[in-house]
């Protein structure tokens, strides 16, 4: 889950592969802002099959928190 | 002028006045509604209470519809989210963020949803969450910019949702919503013209800096910090960016601009504080009524579109 999460960060946000680490943090250690993350998370929905209300975003600031996210909301 | 957009909202004409924070109070809001746009109380960070009076003195002063802007980040936006409902506004536009919490409520009650996005993918994320349109904004608008320019914006919202889209950042005069018709858009929404007309309740200062600024006169600060806002070029952008390219950090760069807005817009300090205004300020030369305003944009827009099947 990890890995396919991480190929759609890099190819959506087009950030390099190795710095997005398990721990990286998507504002202070990608760069990403709010706008960058709504295309993650349309990406990560249609992908995936979940829905991922909004007020659940302000959680999901590393990249570990989506992969957990994912993991237990799909079905 | 019909389109989805004033059926939609039962207005005359597809112009929306921006809900500009402490700019789009009710005597502006009213006087646009009144001369057949949609005229917007902009709630930005304002307690829910003052936003209750503004809605009830807009009635006052007019029977025709008006709306609300929601400043999601708000620490208010629950309260002022209920007011809308409670008050019997029929249009809220959203800013800052997903209005998705409170879309159940209003649809319910009637309110016609139209969030300002400044992507595909959160203007497909609106329509899914049930929006009645959309303000595509581009980054030419003043405050809070985002990174497209209308330009490239708004056919691609277009393209990408079933819903109309009004379209922003930019527009001043008939040529610019007849180009944003030309790209799909169904509605445009100004911001910049607005504040230098008589019913304005804007520092005649800061209306003045608008009168007068050039092509080149803006800048947007804050890049650094994941919050651009665009403003005239003045001593506090020039401080700013001067800090901000020398990599200071968010807490330093705030200190610069806290009660900005409000400095220029209420007490008219335009050195010192922040003059928002989008790109289009340098085609703005002439202080005018909302009444003015609006016939003049309807005039060059009918010069340019009429017969073309844009609009009815």
């Amino acid at each position: 889950m990890f890995e396919k999460i991480r190929e759609m960060i890099a190819e959506n946000l087009n950030i390099d592969m190795n710095t997005i680490t398990e721990g990286a943090s998507f504002k202070e250690d990608l760069g990403v802002d709010s706008l960058d993350l709504f295309e993650l998370v349309m990406a990560l929905e249609e992908e995936f099959g979940v829905e991922i209300p909004t007020e659940d975003l302000e959680e999901l600031t590393t990249v570990g928190a989506v992969v957990k996210y994912v993991e237990s909301h799909q079905e | 002028m019909k389109t989805e957009i004033t059926e939609l909202l039962g207005i005359e004409y597809p112009i929306i006045q921006g809900g500009m924070a402490w700019v789009a109070e009710y005597h502006l809001a009213a006087a646009v509604s009144e001369a057949g746009g949609l005229g917007l109380i902009g709630a930005a960070s304002a307690p829910a209470d003052w936003v209750r009076e503004q809605i009830r003195k807009a009635k006052e002063l007019t029977q025709k519809p008006f709306g609300v802007n929601i400043m999601l980040m708000s620490p208010y936006a629950d309260d002022v989210a209920k007011v809308i409902v409670e008050e019997g506004v029929k249009v809220v536009t959203t800013g800052a963020g997903s209005p998705e919490k409170y879309m159940k409520m209003w649809k319910e009650a009637g309110v016609k949803v139209i969030p300002v996005v400044a992507s595909v993918a959160m203007a497909k994320r609106m329509q899914r969450a049930g929006a009645d349109a959309v303000v595509a904004e581009g980054c030419e608008s003043g405050g809070h910019v985002g990174e497209s320019t209308t330009m490239a914006l708004v056919p691609q919202v277009v393209d990408a949702v079933e819903i109309p889209v009004i379209a922003a950042g930019g527009i001043a005069d008939g040529r610019g919503i007849a180009a944003a018709f030309m790209l799909g858009a169904r509605g445009v929404q100004m911001g910049t013209h607005f504040v230098v007309t008589t019913e304005s309740q804007v520092h005649e200062n800061y209306k003045d800096m608008i009168i007068h600024a050039k092509d080149i006169d803006t800048r947007v600060t804050g890049r650094t910090t994941g919050h651009p806002v665009r403003a005239l070029r003045n001593d506090m952008t020039k401080k700013y960016l001067a800090l901000e390219n020398s990599g200071a950090g968010f807490e330093e760069l705030e200190l610069l601009t806290l009660g900005g807005l409000r400095k220029a817009v209420v007490e008219g300090d335009v050195k010192n504080g922040s003059v928002m205004s989008g790109q289009i300020a340098g085609l703005v030369k002439e202080k005018m009524s909302c009444q003015e305003l609006i016939q003049k944009l309807v005039t060059e827009t009918d010069a340019l579109l009429k017969g073309t099947g844009m609009y009815e």
